[in-house]
């Protein structure tokens, strides 16, 4: 059963050469790549790399958005058994030093002149760096740095050294072991530098084939792949597990028109973050918004419907005949239009992970009949620990482990896995991989969280986290940060949020608002405003915060274990957070301990009682230029409720 | 730019003038363009650039001087006649088919390259249908050089003014011409658009070896990527050279910043 990814490859080429394996949408028409063009590009990639020098075990960083030639690349380096680095491609060009001086990268394979430029301007720091490619050659053309050459010599190369050693790739394909190194990915890290998880042929593959059972997979399906390659969700699911089954994965044409190519391919398997669903239904809101009244009235009475019967629909539980016949009409009009429009018409499983989703999202998806689901896991687990079966998906917890997994939870409240796609290490780094790998095979996750009655897993707060509230009226309360600010993004309005209080008397937070929601409630106001900045800082805007704040306290007040976060205090920053900047990572998550430090006057002023605070801030633009905002921010109170429980 | 070799004259504009009634548009004025630069035209308003391009590109017939192009003088020649020499432009106004796609509007631009004739184009059989299909082909190559694929099917009137402005480049270019005349291709736009268009004409000189003559306002734009600058002020030609020199010339800097008398 055990296998490497090359060797899934050439089976798929050997069993259904003329099947499609790729496709990219270029010059305005999807190109199918079969699995035995495939396969023979691939061959050709491994033959120029090899006589470019590439030895087993090397590094070879991969950069660029989902493109066919460098998903070749990551397999022809797999089938000389190097070891592919997929980076971010929208990482600045001092993200890309660690990684290649601490993986010792000889060899890099890129898609434009874009990532060619952030290579070259960080090459004196790279000594090892000697050869670059890049798929496409717009702009290049008066490049002469040694070293640098396009993937089309690199493949004619390929095939004329394949053809002078015949039998060669066959052999070093044989040659793998599935517990060989397959795949590095440098996970971004909420607190420190980053770490290169390492993965083998094993871990991957088994963990892909776990949850392609689990959801019943097969070759028929489609998917697109958009989010970036160097996630390692990204990678196991149109990379791991469309080599366990052989579905087609879909490049989209460019990364503007990633919505129209989905609604052009229709994917079956689909996984996106909660932001991706976020954004989508802050567009269908805005365009409703907009809509004539008739039509706003057709949509609002059916979305009531959906909202009342859609979830049990999609538990499977039976509905009575007159819903069943309003949801039917309902279908026809609103849900399959819209659907289609979002591109999820053919959608048979869709996935979200990384971040807690709010429940109005979740719920307004699976009432238009998509089949959204929770899953848990990391790049350390190769993602598959937890997924939700069809018909057992509740917001609040992240599915039941599947086969393979175990799990546990500490002492300490910790959540603890074992399974057989645990990382192998981290490279280089055995003080941080004894950190969270014990000797009894159990990975410490990071995470709060217990399984409930039903064998689910909830996750409550990243452990580290957690803390407690010291004096004041709540003195010893919980404080689970991640929680609060959760349920504070659950408004379309608040994009981030960032919640204070551990070791303190009380709760406070910053919160960034979301320009496109709340700047389109501003115009329906006729508010005028300037700017990011000068939108943020509006009166009728902070009040608007506000509200948001004072219902995620009511709600709050109603948890007994929570009742003491409520926030007392908050301000709006002037700037949204940026993972150029340092504060969120390129997964988008926010990193609490720099921004506490970056805007120590900011909380300080929000302790201190303060009613508003100047503040400056250093800012990165994308070609790494850097300027200045300042701003005054205003600090508002907000109203806290007794918890419910006692207030009787 | 000095990476740019400039080729043999490939434009030669002898001794041109122009009037409307008594007023006289341009008097006298020769420059020449060299294969593969950029060249510029630059003045203060009504100095003339725009009836300059019009005379080359025939919507206007001068009258006194010779337009050449490849060695071969023409006088009195229509719009279209000298779009079939390899002559394409962009218009100040933008002169695009607003309720048509993007698509449709550079397929005008291959008008030119279609041999077929309407009725076999309506019925859309036989030669009619590879002859789009080949056309089709360059356009969708143009499409995704000017990076506008997620725009391919918006009709071109939803589109911001910088995105038609590209689109407009677009139709231009494919007639695949040798000589791309640009009338203003920045006005109108802020920072980020001009760096972009600016991005694009460096580009099409770069990739397709075209040669371009650009009228502009913004300077900064114009010392950046032109390679030589023909000055005109109330129709006179007051200075030729390169950036450098246009800018140290004493009639320029009086014609742009005024001098005191």
């Amino acid at each position: 059963m055990q296998t490497t990814f090359p060797r899934l490859l050439l089976e798929h080429a050997a069993a259904r050469p003329n099947a499609p394996a790729l496709r990219e949408k270029e010059f305005g028409i999807w190109q199918t790549l079969s699995w035995r063009d495939l396969a023979e590009l691939v061959e050709a990639l491994a033959g120029g790399l090899a006589e470019a020098g590439l030895k087993r075990g090397e590094h070879v960083v991969v950069v660029g958005e989902n493109r066919p030639r460098l998903y070749a690349a990551m397999l022809a380096a797999q089938a000389l058994g190097a070891v592919p680095v997929p980076l971010y491609q929208d990482a600045g060009a001092r993200e890309f030093v660690f990684p290649l001086v601490n993986a010792e990268v000889a060899f890099a394979i890129v898609e434009d002149q874009e990532q060619v430029d952030k290579l070259l301007e960080i090459r004196s720091e790279c000594a090892k760096l000697a050869r670059i490619w890049f798929d496409d050659g717009r702009g290049l053309r008066h490049y002469s740095e040694p070293g640098l050459a396009s993937l089309d010599a690199l493949i004619a190369a390929g095939r004329a050294w394949a053809g002078a050693h015949p039998g060669f790739f066959a052999a070093q394909v044989a040659q793998a072991s599935p517990h060989d190194v397959a795949a590095m990915f440098f996970t971004s890290g909420t607190t420190g530098t980053a770490k290169g998880v390492v993965h083998s042929h094993d871990t991957l593959i088994d963990r892909a084939r776990a949850g392609a059972r689990f959801d019943k997979l097969t070759a028929r399906d489609e998917v697109l792949a958009y989010l970036p390659p160097a996630w390692i969700g990204q990678n196991i699911f149109s990379y791991a597990q469309w080599l366990a089954c052989g579905y087609v994965v879909n490049c989209p044409e460019s990364a503007d028109t990633v919505m129209l190519d989905l609604r052009e391919i229709g994917p079956t398997y689909y996984f996106a973050p909660p932001r991706i669903f976020e954004g989508l239904l802050t567009t269908v809101t805005i365009r409703m918004e907009d809509a004539a009244p008739p039509k706003r009235w057709l949509f609002d009475r059916c979305m009531a419907l959906a909202r009342r019967v859609g979830p049990a629909r999609m538990d499977g539980k039976p509905l009575a005949l007159l819903d069943r016949i309003g949801y039917a009409i309902g279908n026809a009009l609103v849900y399959a239009p819209l659907r289609n429009t979002l591109g999820f018409s053919r959608v048979r499983v869709a996935y979200t992970a990384g971040e807690a989703i709010g429940p109005d999202l979740f719920v307004f998806y699976r009432s238009i009949g998509i089949n959204l689901k929770q899953l848990y896991g990391s790049t350390e687990t190769a993602v598959f620990v937890c997924l939700q079966p069809d018909h057992e998906v509740r917001n609040d917890t992240v599915g039941v482990p599947i086969e393979g997994v175990e799990i546990r939870v500490s002492d300490a409240g910790e959540v603890l896995v074992r399974s057989p796609g645990l990382l192998k290490a981290y490279y280089k780094d055995p003080a941080a991989t004894a950190e969270v790998l014990g000797a009894d095979g159990w990975y410490r996750t990071g995470d709060a969280g217990f399984l409930d009655a039903s064998g689910h897993l909830r996750i409550i707060d990243r452990a580290k986290d957690v803390g407690k509230i010291v004096g004041g009226a709540n003195d010893g309360a919980l404080f689970a940060p991640k929680y609060i600010e959760n349920k504070l993004k659950f408004f379309p309005y608040v994009k981030e949020a960032v919640a204070f209080g551990d070791g303190r008397d009380k709760v406070c937070a910053f919160v960034n608002i979301d320009f496109e929601a709340v700047g389109n409630w501003a115009e329906k106001r006729n508010l005028p405003y300037g700017s990011y900045t000068d939108l943020a800082q509006k009166p009728a805007v902070l009040e608007l915060v506000r509200e948001c704040v004072e219902k995620v306290n009511a709600d709050l007040a109603g948890d007994e274990r929570l009742a003491g976060c409520q926030i007392s205090r908050f301000l709006v920053l002037h700037k949204e957070l940026d993972a150029d900047d340092g504060e969120l990572t390129r997964t988008r998550k926010v990193r609490r301990r720099f921004i506490a430090e970056r805007y120590g006057v900011l909380v300080e002023a929000l302790y201190s009682g303060k009613s508003e605070q100047h503040v400056e801030t250093e800012v990165r633009f994308e070609d790494g230029r850097t300027g200045k905002v300042a701003a005054t921010l205003r600090i508002v109170d907000v109203k806290t409720y007794p918890p419910v429980g006692r207030a009787a | 730019m000095a990476a740019r070799a400039a080729g043999d004259v490939i434009l030669e504009v002898r001794d041109i003038s122009l009037a409307f009634g008594g007023v006289k548009a341009l008097s006298g004025i020769s420059f020449d363009v060299r294969e593969h630069e950029i060249r510029s035209i630059i003045g203060p308003n009504g100095a003339g650039k725009s009836s300059m391009l019009n005379c080359i590109n025939g919507v206007y017939q001068p009258q006194q001087g010779a337009i050449s192009l490849r060695g071969r003088t023409f006088q009195h020649m229509k719009p279209r006649q000298v779009a079939e020499m390899g002559v394409a432009r962009t218009f100040q106004n933008l002169a695009l088919f607003k309720g048509m796609s993007v698509l449709d509007n550079i397929m005008t631009g291959r008008n030119l390259k279609m041999r077929t004739n309407l009725f076999q184009q309506a019925i859309r059989w036989g030669a009619a249908e590879r002859e789009e299909t080949s056309n089709r082909i360059v356009v969708e190559k143009l499409i995704d050089f000017l990076e506008i694929q997620a725009y391919r099917k918006v009709p071109v009137g939803r589109l911001p003014y910088g995105l038609q402005k590209r689109v407009d480049l677009g139709r231009a270019l494919a007639m695949e011409p040798q000589v791309l005349l640009l009338d203003e291709p920045m006005a109108g736009m802020n920072l980020e658009e001009k760096q972009d268009m600016s991005r694009f004409i460096l580009d099409v000189n770069d990739e397709f070896g075209t040669t371009i003559v650009l009228i502009e306002h913004d300077m900064a734009v114009v010392m950046d990527i032109c390679d030589r600058v023909v000055v005109l002020d109330y129709g006179r030609k007051i200075g030729d050279g390169t950036p450098d020199e246009v800018r140290a010339n004493p009639d320029v800097i009086s014609a742009y910043l005024g001098t005191a008398h």
